[in-house]
């Protein structure tokens, strides 16, 4: 199912949550909502399952309007950050939810469950309650019952905000494979822009209620539409005018058209890469990003002089004029 | 200074002086004299018929209060309203006031000249010095409890997963029924134990109300004090002793629930 937002505002008391945002996500698309915390990307989620009503705008599922549709009939899963567990219920029973709503027979509601329980690998678990399963097996759980009755989309807030950070590599590697393996739209909220370019295949970029960008995240990357997006997708650094990436900074021993003179102030070696934090005459800080042998070609050493330059920085061919 | 031994023997004093001391007072001068006036009290039909009047006012205001408290923790919690703050300070009013100042407000009401009570005395229906007076007065001063329970209850609950139910496909109904009410459902039957007790041992309000006409308007509170009037100390303390084991029995049942409710 594609869904469709168009000039959606919100505002809580004098807040504003959104900002005439229109966003387009086509079906069985992995989209990631991403911004700081306050730019209104979990309202814009909950707007689409319904849990909040915008106060202007619409919502078009599968091309009909669903503005004003209940929560409940709009055949969307709805996975929460703090995975809202039934707590009185059986983690089968909590999977089972959906469907004894829907009044399926009982031998269907318990082979699909059994499925479920498969596909999120908590098969040994159905009859315990869930204060007794760990952070990642409850949103495994919350999965598992948003996927129950076969919704149109997948929406997920924060899905691994609350967990902690090997259980949260591993759900994004999983939620990845999930996606390829049951094909339905899914959109993530999120304010890791790690964990949006990773799983995503398209990212929308939100700050302070207003969308910045949307696209790839290459495109992002290479070519952000603003300051806001540059700095938040990646790590930027200003170099005289210009805002470039770490790695896109040459550093050279002799002083070249454009370049800046700095001094090191510290080198970092991590692993394959090393990185140089640098100071310019006005004492501005600036970090390069080299790859170990460039540093081990330019021998370099702390308190001495160099010239960066970054001629090549596609930020500055593509996007220069916005970001100048 | 006081160790924890310490605060605990005065904890443990405290309640043995307070309560404990009574309570075993009533158990053994209820059977000082043998069993035979306890039995006879016990037996006699205006005893009994006081305890069918206590029954019936209690079984009406418990389901009432059961109910009401739900809906107006729910609407407490949940909902945002002009007046809410007035309606979360009355639900304590009968806690506030003294249960004989309800009793006198009614018996203000109900009576010949008052708002309502010149319309049931036009429409020949008897509500002081009846039974429905003795309804309203009970149900009055147990209205708190289920309310003063759910409503934290609530609170700590949250919405989310009744959120959660909404995109699952469950109605309004299905919702209440089958995440909010299972979530509460401690503090419901906690709220319904301490209605009960308080229901089964009102006194004050119903003492103004029912007129007290032995056979027909004495519940079992009041007849303890009938008994006492006329110097029937042993009968007195006998329909004590029953009241005393029914508010056992209630405590009893509120330390079963309570480690379950840690549990969930």
């Amino acid at each position: 199912m594609s869904i469709e937002i168009r000039n959606v505002s919100k505002r809580f008391g004098s807040f504003v949550a959104l900002d005439d945002v229109s966003l387009e996500i086509p079906q069985d698309s992995l989209t990631a909502v991403l911004g700081p915390s306050g730019s209104g990307k979990s309202t814009l989620l909950r707007i689409v399952a319904g849990l909040e009503r915008p106060d202007s705008g619409e919502v078009l599922l599968s091309g009909a309007d669903a503005t004003g549709l209940a929560p409940q009939r709009r055949d969307v899963g709805f996975v929460f950050q703090h995975y809202a567990a039934f707590k009185h219920m059986t983690v089968r029973d909590n999977v089972a939810f959906a469907l004894r709503i829907r009044k399926r027979p009982k031998q269907e509601i318990r082979d699909r469950v059994d499925e479920l329980l498969e596909l999120v690998q908590l098969q040994g678990f159905a009859d315990r309650y869930p204060s007794r399963l760990s952070g990642g097996q409850r949103q495994r759980m919350a999965l598992a019952r948003a996927l129950a009755a076969k919704p149109r989309v997948l929406l997920l807030d924060e899905p691994f905000g609350a967990l902690d950070a090997r259980v949260r590599a591993e759900l994004r590697d999983w939620l990845r494979r999930l996606h390829e393996e049951v094909h339905v739209t899914t959109v993530f909220v999120t304010h890791d822009q790690e964990e949006a370019m990773e799983v995503a295949d398209r990212v929308a970029v939100l700050d302070h209620g207003r969308l910045e960008q949307v696209g790839a995240p290459a495109d992002l990357y290479d070519t952000p539409a603003s300051e806001f997006v540059l700095r938040f997708v990646g790590d930027a650094v200003r170099l005289g005018s210009r805002l470039v990436r770490p790695h896109e900074v040459v550093l050279r021993r002799w002083p070249s058209d454009g370049a800046v003179e700095v001094e090191i102030e510290r080198i970092a070696v991590l692993g394959a890469d090393a990185r140089v934090d640098l100071a310019d005459g006005g004492g501005e800080r600036l970090t390069a990003r080299l790859r170990r042998e460039e540093l081990d070609d330019l021998e370099l050493a702390r308190g001495e002089i160099v010239w960066a330059s970054a001629d090549g920085s596609a930020l500055d061919a593509e996007a220069g004029h916005a970001l100048r | 200074m006081l160790n924890r031994l310490g605060l605990r023997a005065i904890a443990l004093g405290y309640l043995v002086v307070i309560l404990l001391a009574p309570l075993a007072m009533v158990f053994y001068r209820t059977f000082q004299s043998g069993l035979q006036p306890v039995w006879q009290t016990l037996s006699d039909p205006a005893t009994i018929h006081a305890f069918e009047v206590t029954l019936i006012a209690t079984g009406i205001a418990v389901p009432l209060n059961t109910v009401f408290g739900v809906l107006c923790g729910l609407a407490v919690v949940r909902r945002r309203f002009r007046g809410k703050g007035l309606l979360n300070a009355f639900i304590d009013l009968p806690l506030a006031v003294s249960p004989v100042v309800i009793g006198l407000c009614l018996y203000l009401l109900y009576g010949r000249t008052g708002w309502f009570g010149s319309w049931f005395l036009a429409h020949d229906f008897q509500v002081l010095f009846a039974l429905p007076a003795i309804v309203l007065a009970t149900v009055f001063v147990s209205v708190p409890f289920v309310a003063r329970e759910v409503i934290p209850t609530l609170r700590e609950l949250g919405d989310e997963q009744e959120q959660a139910a909404a995109t699952l496909g469950a109605t309004r109904w299905q919702r209440f029924w089958r995440i909010t009410l299972p979530s509460i459902r401690w503090a419901v039957i906690y709220g319904v134990v301490l209605t009960t007790a308080r229901c089964l041992g009102e006194y004050g309000a119903v003492a103004v109300v029912s007129g007290n006409i032995i056979g027909k308007t004495e519940t079992a509170t009041t007849r303890v004090e009938e008994l006492t009037q006329n110097f029937q100390t042993s009968g007195a303390f006998a329909v004590s002793l029953v009241l005393a084991t029914i508010a056992v029995l209630v405590l009893v049942a509120m330390t079963l629930i309570r480690p379950r409710e840690g549990a969930l």
